[in-house]
């Protein structure tokens, strides 16, 4: 029993001592808020999956550093973002601007949905008139009317 | 035969944007600094700490600028290149700049696997790099004689991309 409480205690020192050091809390909540709303809006370079509001890779932490540095010194939102895309691009922005380069980002789905919808309706209508009434004789009519007969 | 041939054109095609995507690399985001000033800093040297190192010192060089740290892993793939580059001396001086490091690891490094800086940047917070757009060392950039950032190698620098990207443009900067 002694054996299982000293094992425990050493697990527990040991968590206690490999534990990450926690992340400074934030000293000032106003910065805080808007360094998020900011870096929500914003692509970690390092895991692009992530916003760098969320991202826990170094370089994310110090970008944020950064920004509430930029913050602090009164800068606006767009001046902000102007920092990181001066640095890393356009990349960065989860809304890039319009520009010659990413023309095709923001038309090429449209333009592919007026293609398709375009090739659908002239497909329909080769299709519709592909097709031509059927007319029957008078034979036929008895034995169209003798089976809708028969079904009732 | 028409029947088929729209079909097989639009295949095509798919099947082309497929191939080119397949081909980037998600990795490598073209930076905005190619063609502008490589940003100004002064930071103290890695090996003399009392002594600072400002690009500004290099004007009138081709220079390169390799970002290297010990803790990172492909710089470990990429330095015997530099190494060897530097021995033959056929290359143009390369400034290191030691990103988020501890001054005896980086120091240690050096000592471990050879030295092909002139000198190294010691930017202990990484705030040169951020400057730099630095998002995945190991990064090198060729700076020309004015000052101007020319080309980013983004991850370790093989033999091919010195013979093919990185020489050839450095003795065109060099006229």
């Amino acid at each position: 029993m002694k054996s299982i409480a000293v094992i425990l205690l050493g697990l527990l020192l040991a968590t206690i001592v490999s534990a990450k050091e926690a992340a400074p809390l934030a000293e000032d909540p106003v910065v805080e808020q808007r360094m998020i709303r900011i870096t929500e809006e914003l692509r970690c370079l390092v895991c692009q999956n992530e916003s760098l509001a969320g991202s826990h890779a170094d370089l994310a932490e110090d970008l944020r550093r950064e920004v509430r540095g930029l913050i602090r010194e009164g800068k606006s939102d767009d001046e902000v973002k102007e920092f990181l895309v001066s640095r890393y691009g356009d990349f960065v922005l989860y809304r890039p601007p319009m520009k010659a380069t990413t023309v095709l980002l923001w038309l090429g789905p449209f333009v592919l949905a007026i293609v398709g919808l375009i090739a659908l309706i002239l497909y329909l209508r080769r299709r519709s008139l592909s097709v031509v009434d059927a007319v029957l004789n008078d034979e036929e009519k008895q034995r169209a009317e003798a089976l809708l007969k028969e079904n009732q | 035969m028409n029947r088929f041939l729209l079909p097989l054109a639009v295949f095509v095609v798919l099947v082309g944007f497929l191939a080119v995507g397949l081909n980037l690399d998600p990795r490598e985001v073209p930076s905005p600094l190619i063609g502008k000033p490589a940003p100004l800093f002064a930071v103290p040297q890695l090996e003399v700490a009392e002594k600072t190192f400002s690009p500004k010192e290099m004007l009138g060089k081709v220079w390169l600028l390799n970002v290297w740290a010990s803790w990172c892993v492909s710089c470990r793939d990429e330095h015997p290149i530099l190494v060897a580059y530097s021995k033959k001396g056929n290359i143009p001086p390369v400034i290191g700049l030691d990103y988020k490091d501890q001054r005896a690891d980086g120091a240690r490094w050096l000592t471990q696997f050879g030295n092909p800086y002139q000198l190294s940047a010691f930017d202990a917070d990484g705030r040169v790099g951020i400057d730099y757009g630095v998002y995945g060392v190991p990064e090198t950039y060729l700076i020309d004689k004015a000052g101007v950032i020319r080309y980013k190698q983004i991850g370790p620098i093989t033999p091919e991309v010195m013979e093919k990207k990185i020489l050839p443009l450095a003795r065109e900067l060099d006229k």
